[in-house]
């Protein structure tokens, strides 16, 4: 099942893929194919969609610090919360943006940050719930000036 | 330039019991990629926060680790359940081993 959803997946990024490669041809950069790769080395299983919500500008002038805010569905309790989230983008040098370990402590599953883009790219947010379940989201933001130098 | 590096918080002072309230933190800090390229045309060694940890009455609140894909400047806001008054403490670290803190205290009225 994994195999097959990864596959179809693959096929329907493949284009947006060659397209970004087309743009940047001058270095290496990620590829949906390794945010995800990355996502599931942090959290293993297939992620559902939903609970997670991604709030971002839909277009960036600046790469260098684009808002960002992750939320997840939770009532944060001992029973039931998020444990982590983890939060990648499919066209930077490195897929990685960050990791947040949370507890019940947090009450509510919520954080924001800035990050760079260097392209118009796709966010994506995997949490994963005290249960093991995962849920994810992903958001494209449009990028005028990237943000990683060189 | 590590002496500019300075943490910045803006926690409330008190709260009501069991209030979920917003944390919002700020270092100032370059976060260098290791991507960059100086004006003599090498690349800038990579040097960033990667670490904050944050726990409230030494219990763990927020372990965030981050990647150079994280601006310079790192802000980060999230929330806390307040059940207790009690200090809220943080630590930065970054890929020197270098690490700052800040406290808070939060009253419970």
């Amino acid at each position: 099942m994994i195999a097959s959803s990864l596959t179809r997946r693959t096929a329907l990024m493949g284009p947006l893929v060659a397209i970004a490669g087309a743009l940047v041809a001058r270095n290496a950069f990620a590829t949906a194919d390794q945010a995800k790769e990355w996502l599931a080395g942090h959290a293993r299983g297939t992620p559902q969609s939903g609970k997670v919500t991604l709030k971002a500008p839909e277009i960036a002038e600046n790469g260098n610090a684009v808002p960002l805010t992750v939320s997840v569905e939770s009532e944060m309790s001992e029973k039931s919360y998020v444990k982590a989230i983890y939060v990648a983008a499919d066209g930077n040098p490195n897929p990685g943006v960050a990791v947040f370990e949370m507890t019940p402590l947090s009450g509510k599953a919520e954080i924001a940050l800035r990050v760079r883009l260097q392209q118009t790219e796709k966010i994506v947010a995997v949490a994963e719930m005290n249960d093991g379940s995962l849920y994810t989201a992903s958001r494209e933001v449009k990028v005028t000036i990237g943000g990683c130098g060189g | 330039m590590a002496d500019d590096i300075k943490p910045r918080l803006r926690v409330p002072t008190s709260a009501k019991k069991g209030e979920v309230v917003e944390i919002k933190t700020l270092i100032t800090h370059p976060m260098e990629t290791g991507q960059r390229k100086d004006s003599d045309g090498k690349i800038v060694p990579r040097l960033i926060v990667n670490s904050l940890v944050v726990t409230y009455n030494d219990k763990p609140v927020l372990n965030a680790r981050l990647e150079p894909a994280v601006a310079a400047n790192p802000y980060m806001a999230f929330f806390l359940k307040v059940e207790e008054s009690g200090t809220l403490k943080f630590t930065w670290t970054d890929d020197n081993r270098q690490s700052w803190t800040a406290q808070s205290k939060i009253d419970v009225a």
